[in-house]
């Protein structure tokens, strides 16, 4: 198929050293029909600096109310290739690990179905699968299903969690994110595909500190790993580090966040106490020092990007907890935390938007956490005492 | 509640308020509840059989609703 659209500005896009979306469009134009209309509409976008998709309306296929984002062009006369371009997103593995056959088999119900244009992944962790007809989502959900593939979440649902490879490829994971990550996804089917909060609700696990799926400022629960207890140290490859020329006090014991090391040339000292467990010294010298034995995990809460309001980081809601199966501690607080949000978030307000609203003492009481200083998110915002009415003795 | 007679509620409730003010699930769910002292569970399993059947849909404007699908 010769290019149906001649697209100028695109073309632009083609030159430079970094690899090109164009390009890889026209390449899906030669066997697609949505390829081709959607190049002439992203080069009508380009020229007249205003986007041509409509969003929203008819999602998902019977039953589910996620997995499926609605895209209409405004100017289907035009592209009539285009002229419905929903994107369908397909539940990764935990890790975004995958055989060769698995990859083969998405690309070729992709090819039958759709755009032949993928994006892996999208930001929240999806296989996203680009450009298809409403006609076509019943069959390309049949097919995908009968393969053991299931669609993702999507509007006010839990959205697919994700993590990072964790203990798969990863010594420092202090829990097993890809199991918990499986778990999650399986507990809360319900709540993925069938939209009933008051907005999107994200999960993402992190092995540790290090944050490879920066789950702290995309989350709205982020779950780090982290260790009590201290850090091994191995001085004798400490002074090796520094034999093969590593200024250990300038890149280690000055970039420590809590200036809780100290280095005499000979041997290094970590007041474990003030320690918070950031992983840059032990990202930094990985055969010299090791997280503590005691692992676990961080719970924070809150993050999203600006949207109603500023974008918020998660902070800390639960500074330890071990995360063993079947994690129904960790469950129930979910619950309990998505009862506040039902009982009291308005229409499109995140959880962390919410708190911010409310005040965390609110949100601490009604479900049932203890306060911790681990817990105040920036020094002088929290440095009152709260009591409520009935613990003042009269 | 018979489940049956629960669906003809919700549906009713869909219905009355197209065109007016979209629900989501959850606000189906608490008024539903209040107004005739079931279980939200209850009426989730009712909800649910009515989109399952495709009586019911979801749909998408800025967040997650529930709506009759439009007349072919
Ligand atoms: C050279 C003169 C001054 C210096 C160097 C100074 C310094 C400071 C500093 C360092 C803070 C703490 C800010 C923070 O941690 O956020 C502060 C807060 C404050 N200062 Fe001053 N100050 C000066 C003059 C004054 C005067 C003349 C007044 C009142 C008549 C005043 C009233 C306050 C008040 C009420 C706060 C507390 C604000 C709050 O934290 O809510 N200051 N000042
Ligand atoms: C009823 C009277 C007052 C109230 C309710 C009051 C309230 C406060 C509050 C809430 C803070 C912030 C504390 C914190 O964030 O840690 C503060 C700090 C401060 N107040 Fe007052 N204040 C009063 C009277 C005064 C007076 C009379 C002065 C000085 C003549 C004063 C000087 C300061 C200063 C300098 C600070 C800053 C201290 C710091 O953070 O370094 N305040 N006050
Ligand atoms: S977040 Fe930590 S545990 Fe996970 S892959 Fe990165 S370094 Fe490893
Ligand atoms: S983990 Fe971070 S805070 Fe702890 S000692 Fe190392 S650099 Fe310092």
């Amino acid at each position: 198929m010769s290019q149906k659209h001649e697209t100028p500005l695109l073309d632009e896009l083609e030159k430079g050293a970094f690899p090109s979306f164009v390009k890889e469009i026209k390449r899906a134009a030669e066997h697609s029909e949505y390829a081709q209309d959607l190049l002439g509409q992203l080069e009508l976008s380009y020229k007249e600096k205003v986007t041509h998709w409509k969003h929203g309306g008819i999602v998902g296929v019977r039953g589910y109310g996620a997995g499926v984002i609605g895209r209409y062009s405004d100017v289907p006369d035009k592209f009539p290739g285009v002229a419905h371009f929903h994107t369908v997103r397909v539940n990764q593995p935990a890790g975004f690990f995958y055989t060769t056959d698995a990859l083969r088999e998405i690309c070729d119900i992709w090819d039958k179905y759709g755009s032949r244009l993928t994006n892996m992944h999208g930001s929240t962790g999806d296989i996203i699968l680009l450009g298809t007809k409403t006609e076509n989502l019943e069959p390309v959900f049949a097919e995908l299903s009968s393969r053991g593939w299931d669609l993702g979440g999507s509007g006010s649902a839990v959205r697919t969690p994700s993590c990072c490879v964790g203990p798969a490829r990863c010594e420092w994971s202090c829990y097993d994110t890809l199991e918990l990550t499986y778990q999650i996804t399986q507990r809360f089917q319900d709540e993925l595909h069938r939209p009933m909060f008051p907005y999107k609700f994200k999960f993402k696990m992190a092995g540790c500190a290090v944050d490879c799926i920066a789950s702290i400022a995309r989350a709205d629960m982020s779950i780090i790993g982290t260790w009590k207890g201290n850090i091994q140290i191995d001085q004798e490859e400490v002074r090796n580090y520094a034999k093969n020329g590593m200024d250990i006090q300038a890149e280690i014991v000055d970039m420590c966040p809590t200036g809780c090391m100290s280095w005499d040339g000979n041997e290094l000292k970590i007041n474990d106490e003030d320690c918070n467990r950031c992983m840059h010294c032990i990202a930094k010298m990985t055969k010299a020092l090791r997280q503590g034995e005691e692992k676990g995990a961080t719970i924070l809460l809150g993050s999203k990007a600006p949207i109603v309001t500023g974008a918020l980081m998660s902070w800390v809601i639960v500074p330890f907890i071990k995360l063993e199966p079947p994690y129904e501690e960790l469950f129930d607080l979910v619950e309990r935390i998505w009862e506040f949000w039902d009982e009291h978030g308005k229409n499109r307000e995140r959880v962390g938007e919410l708190i911010e609203r409310m005040g965390f003492p609110v949100f601490l009481k009604e479900t049932g956490l203890e306060p911790h200083p681990a817990m105040v998110k920036e020094p002088r915002r929290d440095p009152f005492f709260f009591w409520s009415e009935e613990d003042i003795e009269k | 509640m018979e489940k049956e007679e629960l669906k003809k509620i919700i549906y009713e409730l869909v219905e009355k308020s197209m065109g007016k003010k979209k629900l989501k699930q959850s606000d189906i769910l608490k008024k539903v509840s209040k107004d005739h002292g079931v279980d939200k569970q209850e009426v989730k399993a009712a909800l649910r059989e009515l989109l399952d059947s495709g009586q019911l849909i979801f749909t998408y404007f800025g967040g997650s609703y529930v709506e009759i699908p439009p007349k072919e």
